[in-house]
Order: C-alpha cells, then sequence, then structure tokens
C-alpha cells in the first residue's frame, strides 16, 4: 500500500511536510520504564504499534492523545504543536481497548457527545450522529444503551464517537482485542473499510499480528519502548529482526554472518538464496523444516541433527520444538509424526532447502 | 424457626452469622422497646396536636434544606478531594470529617463563635447586611449541614474513587472540559452514591440535636425540630417524647425506604 | 406465623423487661457487697460544683470511702432512678422532679436543703442597657429563658407572671446552663438565670437581681432512696449537706438557705 493515499493537503505546512500529518517524538520516563519513539504519519496513513504487553505502545498512544504526560519530545499535527494542549483541545478521536461507551447515554447520545462537547447544536450533533450510527450499520441500535449491545456493536459505536468529532489524527487502542474470534474477523473488515474512507492519520495499537497486518500501511514494532522494526507489513513479515516478530509472523530467526551464501549461526552454516558478505538475519518458516529418523539420503544444502524437546498441536498440523546447535520449530502432518515415531527426547535429522531460507542483512 | 430456615443457616457460617444475628437484635431491639412501651391508647390525641406537626414539618423542612446546601457543596468538595491532588490533601480529608467526631453540642459552640452575633464571620453578617443566624430557622439549617455534610462527602468521594476514571479520559479525548465531564459524565455515573450520599446526610439531619439547640436554640416554630421537641417532653412527660419519636421514626423510615428502592437499589 | 414470631415476642418482652436499667449504664458499676465503699450521689447539674467540694469533704472524714456523682438534668436523674439506677442519694432542682422519686416510693422524706432564686444575667458589657425586669420585655432586647419544662424555665414563668410582663424569648433552652452559654457568648442581650449560674460564670455574665425573683424560689430537695446500696453512708452525706458546713459551701456558691 502506498505511504501516501490520502487527500491532498493544499499548500499546508513547508513543501517537505507535506505527505507528513503526524510527526511525533515521544518520551515519557517513568521509574523502570523509558518511552523514547518517533513516528510519522502520512494523511489516509494507518500505522500500527505492534509489540508485547509492557511494550509502551498504549502509552505511546495516551501520550497523543494528551491523556499521559511526556517528560519530552513533541507532536505535532498538520503543522500544529499539540503537545501543550490537553486532552480536549487536541484534534483526535480515540477508540478504547473496551470501548468506554457512556453507560448511562444511548448509542445515538454517545456519538453525538463530542460534537456536542466541541459546539454543535444539539439537533445537528443527533443528526450527524444518527447518519455514523447509519454508516457503521447501527441505525437501529440508535436509542440502545451500552449494556444492550454485542461487543461487536460495541466496538463500532466507539469507532462512529471518534469519528463524530471529525478528528485530524484517529487513535485506536487494541480496537479489535475485546472481541470473539468469529465477530473479530467481521469487524475487522469492516474497520479496515472505515480507515480507509478517514483521510486523516490513524494510529493504532495492537498485539495481534493479523489486526496489524489487515489494518495498517505500515507497522512499528515497540519492545522495551523503542521501535525495533519498522516498515511495510509484508517487509516486516517476510524479514523480521527480533525474536519477538518472528514469533508473531511465524518464522524461525537467526542472528549471524553471513559470507557469500552460507549464515554461520553459532556452529551452523545455514545457505540461502541470498548472497552478500557481514552481520546477517537468516529465516526459515517451521514448515519449510523436514525431519527424518536417519541421515537423508542426497545432499540437502542445510541439514543438522536436532533433539526434539517438545510436540505439541498447531492449527491441523504438528509442531515440533528442536533443540541442537540452533533452536528452531518445525511443522509437520500428524501422518509424519505417526510414521517417524516421534517422542521427546528422541535425537532426530532437520534439513531446509537453501531456496526457502532466507538471509539479509542485519 | 422452620426446619428449612434451619437447614439453610446450617450451610451459612456461624461465625458471621451469629455476630451478625446479634447486631441487628442489637440496632432493633430499642426500636421495639420504643413501640412496646408507646402509649398507644392516647396516640391519636397526642399526634393531633399542632406543636407536633409543626415540629415535625420544622424538621422535614430544614433536612431538606439542608441536604440541598451539602449537594451543592459537598459534591463539589468531594470531586476536589477524589480527582485533584494538591499539597495538603489528606489534611484537607481529615478535616472534612471533623463534624463526625466532634460532639455536636461543640460543633454548635463553635458554630456560634463564628456565625454568632459576635462570631468572626456574623458580627460582619450583622452590621453588614444586618443578618443574624442563632435563633433562626436558617440557623437550624447551618447547624444541621455542619453535622450532616461529611456523611455526603465521604460517600461521594467513595463513589468518586470507585468509578472508572477512564470514562473521564474518553469523554476529555471528546473535547469535554473538565466541568463538562464532570457534569455529564462523572455525575451520572456516580449517582446511586450521590443518592445514597444524601439520604445518610438527610437522616443525620433529621436526627441532628446538639449543634441545633446550641447555635439555633429553641423555640416553636422557628427552631424546635422534632429531636428538640423530643428531649424537652422527656424531661416532663416521658411517654409524648416517645410518641414523638415515634412519629420521627415512622418518617424517616417512610421516605428512606421510598428513596432506596427508587434510586438506591436500580443502577 | 403466630407461631414464628412468638419466641421473638417472648424474647422481647423479656430483653425489654431486664433492659430498663439501661440509661444508668454509667453508674451501673454499684458498691460491691461489703469491701471498699462506695456512695453514689444522683445531683442537679447546678450542684456540681458545691457537690464535688462537700464529696471531697465527705471522703477525708470517712476513710476508704469513695463518693461518685451523676450530674444531670434532675428530671433524666429522676427518670433513670425511677428506671433502677443503683442510686443512695438524689439531690434535685425542684420539688417536682422530687415527686416522681418519692411517687414511686423509692425515697422518703425528702428535705429542702437551699434554695435558688433567678437573676436577670446579662453579658458582662450589657449591650442592650438592661437593668430591670421590664426591659426584657422590650422587643429589641435579645431574652433567652429556660424552657418551660425544666426547673430554671417554670421558675422564669412564674417570675414574669408575677411582674405581669410578657416576654418573647428568641430561645427556650434545655438547661439553665446552655442559657448561660447564650449569654456569656453574647448571642442574648439577657437571660432569666440563677443567681448561682452568674456566680458560677466568673465574671463573664453580670446578674441583676429583681423583686420579682422572690415569688419564683426554687426548692432544692434531697432524700436518700430506700433502695440505696450504701444506706447509711447515704444518710450520713444527707446530713452534711445540711450541716453548718453544707450550707456555709452552698451559700458561698450563691444558694440561699432555705
Amino acid at each position: 500500500m502506498p505511504a501516501a493515499a490520502g487527500e491532498p493537503v493544499s499548500g499546508r505546512g513547508a513543501a517537505g511536510e507535506e505527505a507528513v500529518s503526524l510527526r511525533a517524538r515521544l518520551r515519557v520516563n517513568r521509574p523502570a520504564f523509558t518511552l523514547d519513539i518517533a513516528l510519522d504519519v502520512a494523511p489516509g496513513e494507518v500505522v500500527a504499534l505492534l509489540g508485547p504487553n509492557g511494550a509502551g505502545k498504549t502509552t505511546a498512544l495516551r501520550a497523543l492523545a494528551g491523556l499521559t504526560r511526556m517528560s519530552g519530545g513533541r507532536i505535532s499535527l498538520r503543522g500544529r504543536d499539540l503537545d501543550g494542549l490537553p486532552a480536549e483541545s487536541r484534534p483526535i478521536g480515540m477508540v478504547f481497548q473496551d470501548y468506554l461507551l457512556f453507560p448511562h447515554l444511548s448509542a445515538l447520545e454517545n456519538v453525538a457527545f463530542g460534537p456536542r462537547c466541541r459546539g454543535v447544536a444539539k439537533a445537528e450533533a443527533r443528526r450527524a450522529a444518527a447518519a455514523l450510527l447509519e454508516r457503521v450499520g447501527l441505525a437501529d441500535k440508535a436509542a440502545a444503551r451500552p449494556r444492550q449491545l454485542s461487543g461487536g456493536q460495541a466496538q463500532r459505536v466507539a469507532l462512529a464517537r471518534a469519528l463524530a468529532v471529525r478528528p485530524e489524527l484517529l487513535l485506536l487502542d487494541e480496537p479489535l482485542a475485546a472481541l470473539d474470534a468469529h465477530t473479530r474477523l467481521e469487524i475487522r473488515s469492516q474497520l479496515r473499510r472505515h480507515l480507509d474512507d478517514f483521510d486523516g492519520a490513524t494510529v493504532l495499537v495492537t498485539h495481534d499480528p493479523l489486526d496489524a497486518m489487515v489494518l495498517a500501511d505500515r507497522l512499528i514494532v515497540v519492545e522495551g519502548g523503542a521501535i525495533v522494526q519498522q516498515g511495510a507489513p509484508a517487509e516486516v513479515a517476510r524479514r523480521p529482526r527480533t525474536d519477538y516478530v518472528a514469533r508473531l509472523v511465524g518464522l524461525n530467526l537467526y542472528r549471524g554472518v553471513a559470507a557469500g551464501s552460507g549464515v554461520k549461526v553459532g556452529e551452523l552454516l545455514l545457505h540461502a538464496s541470498e548472497h552478500f558478505d557481514g552481520p546477517a538475519f537468516v529465516a526459515f518458516p517451521p514448515a519449510a523444516v523436514a525431519l527424518y529418523r536417519s541421515r537423508p539420503d542426497g545432499s540437502p544444502r542445510n541439514l543438522w541433527q536436532a533433539r526434539i524437546d517438545g510436540i505439541e498441536r498447531h492449527g491441523d498440523n504438528v509442531r515440533v520444538h528442536l533443540g541442537g546447535p540452533v533452536s528452531a520449530f518445525a511443522d509437520i502432518t500428524p501422518a509424519a509424526v505417526a510414521e517417524l515415531d516421534l517422542s521427546p527426547g528422541q535425537r532426530i535429522w532437520a534439513s531446509v532447502k537453501a531456496t526457502e531460507t532466507h538471509a539479509y542483512p542485519a | 424457626m422452620s426446619s428449612s430456615t434451619r437447614e439453610r443457616a446450617g450451610r451459612l457460617p456461624w461465625m458471621l452469622v451469629v455476630p451478625a444475628v446479634a447486631g441487628l437484635v442489637f440496632l432493633v431491639l430499642p426500636l421495639a422497646g420504643l413501640l412496646i412501651r408507646a402509649p398507644w391508647s392516647t396516640l391519636g390525641p397526642r399526634l393531633a396536636e399542632p406543636h407536633v406537626l409543626e415540629a415535625l414539618r420544622l424538621s422535614v423542612v430544614c433536612a431538606s434544606v439542608a441536604t440541598l446546601i451539602c449537594l451543592v457543596l459537598g459534591v463539589p468538595l468531594a470531586w476536589l478531594l477524589a480527582r485533584v491532588s494538591f499539597p495538603g490533601r489528606r489534611l484537607v480529608r481529615a478535616l472534612v470529617t471533623v463534624p463526625l467526631v466532634l460532639p455536636p453540642v461543640v460543633g454548635g459552640v463553635a458554630l456560634l463563635l463564628v456565625l454568632g452575633r459576635r462570631g468572626i464571620v456574623g458580627q460582619w453578617l450583622e452590621s453588614a447586611f444586618g443578618i443574624t443566624l442563632p435563633f433562626t430557622t436558617a440557623g437550624v439549617v447551618i447547624a444541621e449541614a455542619f453535622v450532616a455534610m461529611p456523611f455526603l462527602v465521604i460517600s461521594v468521594e467513595g463513589a468518586l474513587r470507585g468509578a472508572d476514571q477512564r470514562f473521564e479520559e474518553a469523554a476529555a479525548t471528546l473535547g469535554a472540559s473538565r466541568w463538562v465531564v464532570f457534569r455529564r459524565v462523572t455525575l451520572p455515573m456516580i449517582m446511586p452514591g450521590v443518592v445514597a450520599g444524601a439520604v445518610l446526610c438527610w437522616a443525620r439531619a433529621l436526627g441532628e440535636f446538639g449543634a441545633t439547640i446550641t447555635f439555633a436554640g429553641n423555640f416553636p416554630g422557628t427552631t424546635r425540630t422534632m429531636p428538640l421537641a423530643v428531649y424537652l417532653a422527656l424531661e416532663t412527660e416521658p411517654e409524648a417524647a416517645i410518641v414523638l419519636s415515634l412519629v420521627l421514626l415512622a418518617v424517616s423510615v417512610i421516605i428512606l425506604a421510598s428513596l432506596r428502592d427508587r434510586w438506591v437499589n436500580s443502577p | 406465623m403466630f407461631r414464628r414470631l412468638f419466641p421473638w415476642v417472648i424474647a422481647l418482652a423479656v430483653l425489654s423487661g431486664c433492659g430498663s436499667g439501661g440509661p444508668a449504664a454509667t453508674t451501673a458499676s454499684a458498691s460491691p457487697a461489703g469491701g471498699a465503699k462506695e456512695l453514689t450521689v444522683f445531683a442537679a447539674a447546678s450542684l456540681t460544683g458545691t457537690f464535688t467540694e462537700l464529696g471531697k469533704t465527705f471522703e477525708a472524714a470517712h476513710p476508704g470511702t469513695t463518693v461518685k456523682f451523676n450530674f444531670g438534668s434532675s428530671a433524666t436523674l429522676a427518670q433513670q432512678i425511677v428506671q433502677g439506677a443503683p442510686a443512695d442519694v438524689f439531690a434535685a432542682a425542684s420539688p417536682a422532679t422530687m415527686k416522681t422519686v418519692t411517687d414511686g416510693a423509692l425515697a422518703t422524706a425528702p428535705a429542702t436543703f437551699v434554695r435558688n432564686k433567678l437573676q436577670i444575667g446579662v453579658p458582662a458589657d450589657n449591650p442592650a442597657k438592661v437593668d430591670d425586669l421590664k426591659d426584657l420585655a422590650d422587643p429589641k432586647v435579645k431574652v433567652a429563658l429556660c424552657a418551660e419544662q425544666v426547673p430554671c424555665g417554670a421558675a422564669a414563668v412564674k417570675a414574669l407572671a408575677a411582674a405581669g410582663l410578657k416576654v418573647t424569648p428568641v430561645t427556650l433552652e434545655q438547661d439553665v446552663k446552655a442559657t448561660l452559654t447564650k449569654v456569656e457568648l453574647g448571642e442574648v442581650d439577657a437571660a432569666l438565670v440563677y443567681k448561682t449560674d452568674v456566680i458560677a460564670s466568673a465574671g463573664k455574665v453580670t446578674g441583676i437581681p429583681f423583686p420579682e425573683a422572690d415569688k419564683a424560689i426554687n426548692d432544692y430537695p434531697i432524700a436518700t432512696l430506700t433502695k440505696a446500696p450504701a444506706g447509711d453512708l447515704a444518710k450520713q452525706f444527707v446530713d452534711l449537706v445540711l450541716s453548718q458546713q453544707g450550707k456555709d459551701v452552698l451559700t458561698k456558691a450563691g444558694f440561699e438557705a432555705p
């Protein structure tokens, strides 16, 4: 997805800033935790902050919203400084993890709340709110109280409420985390459509890689309060740079030193399809790993002897945890498990084709 | 006691049930004493006496006005204590509860020292506006509000602390100023706590005696509320005092019970 | 329904019967049988100073004896005695309250030991320039009286009636001390209080005698109680109060001999 898919921002800011809606450097110091990240978001772009729990994603989002005081840094939105402004004066809309719909107000009143606070006349605010509810497919739920709504409906009302203030920056905190798997699928694609229609900058926080891939134009991976990797979702998925990302996207990842087509990872030399020299990451999917009871004939380029540390179900397949010179996951069919008669502690041969092994500079 | 009751009690932990029942008996027994000793045969004529109704009306009006004042002043005070951190907040919170521990009579004297004719503020009130508070119905309201306000503040502050502040944050991101957040989000969400506090406050004001008689004095029609009438009746005619107490009790139970059903139990 | 309630009714009846000693709980630690001797005196609040002094004198004259006082409104004390409070001596501020006790055959042959006379009490600076009883009828003068239900109030009504005056007070206080406080704080311009209270106020309240006070003199009766746990001591204490020594202490405080 192109980075700047949004509407042209005519004559706003300096020429170099035209493609940037949000430019922020966020610093929050807490005892035992420091957040320090920089992010730029183009108009219409959706950036996902992805990271494990406690990485500082939500803190970053709250700092953008003005709900958490920053220790330093700057936030500028369309060339205007936000960092001095209280939350209520920032042109933002925010969807919270558990939506936080006001329980004493109807869905319509929840959506109309923002416009009313920003000085829109009551009748006009209600008309706009009704239109937004219609857009998210909840026209018939206008009079319902939040506790009468299902999770998916509440999520859509929360989105409508955030969009009702016509924000320049939309913030979404784990927007799908509170939903069950089935609803999630449906709401995710609806949310994608609504985000496509939104022409401001969007920052969303998630720990779910699928949400990030489907919803975002660009991923920023945050670990321990700092950015460890960023890029287009496909790029991040193909070339993870931390164990966390590798686990998320389901790749075995190692750090080593490349020389030509071989990457030395500890004692083991892994051959990849790329050729270069220097510090490198090398990655292959678990499904690319083949297991043998005895040393296979022929000569697969990457072959090593491993120990089985564990076996578990993984979707329709079986995931085998391998120890040895490198630890790795191997995904094989249940039939293969039976045929090989695998059990923990057993020694086994593992191989990966060089064509399925990818190396890239670290 | 029927067997089903006994069966049910068997499953409950007696360590809790026994003190609970003892506590209930302890609270209810004095009321039973009043009911048993009440001069039922002469109840009608005694109740019909105009001074009874006069004192009752005065009690209900004063307690209600005092509760209103407590709401107007106490809810913002509770908000300040629960939501704004300022130096000395713990001290202020302790000060707010002072009227709870202060013997009401002392409270009444304290009010005289401040708002009395020669009091620090009272002097000025009289010279500047010609307002004197002691021995007036307004004085009764002030004495009752002074004694009852802590009940409201503590109750509302508790509700505020229990309320999820993230709703207030959500409102802020929608552009609501702190005042709008309070009025349109916080207040509706803590309403059960406010009502419970107001009910407690009203009940305390209704039964107020010490501060009232000390600060506002005792004169039929203007400052003699039911508790004062009860006290004086006790000097000469204990039976009349019981009747007056029963009236006060009945009125408060009816009002509290109807309020609870309507407000406190429904979310 | 009745079956379920019946045990409760019994329990309530029994308990309410047993519990009638309740109001006297403060004095319930009555003298133990034999051993150290203890005398419990219920006395009107206006006797607090003088009786405390006489109690010390009594203890000095009877080594090993402790005198415990329960000072309060005479009517309340009488109620407590009627409800079974273990008292030895009752000194009341009015014959009416003593009558409550003698009517119940709980005390015999009360003797009047002092009398108390009303005075007009005014703040030390006398802001309303009150100098006789007529001034109290002036609507501009704020007056506090005791409530009619308590002895000082009854006396005030009598005195004002004798003077043929109609006074509208701003408040009817529950006891004479409360009335006095209102004068001390300057909340009222004048009040009808006892001469003893004026003296006890140590200059904060000025007393103005008035002739009609003679028509409303309050007799203070004292009596030993028939169920007195410390009967002999009770009699000796009453004798002390009625003795010349007792009279001296009481008149010094502003009481008049009967």
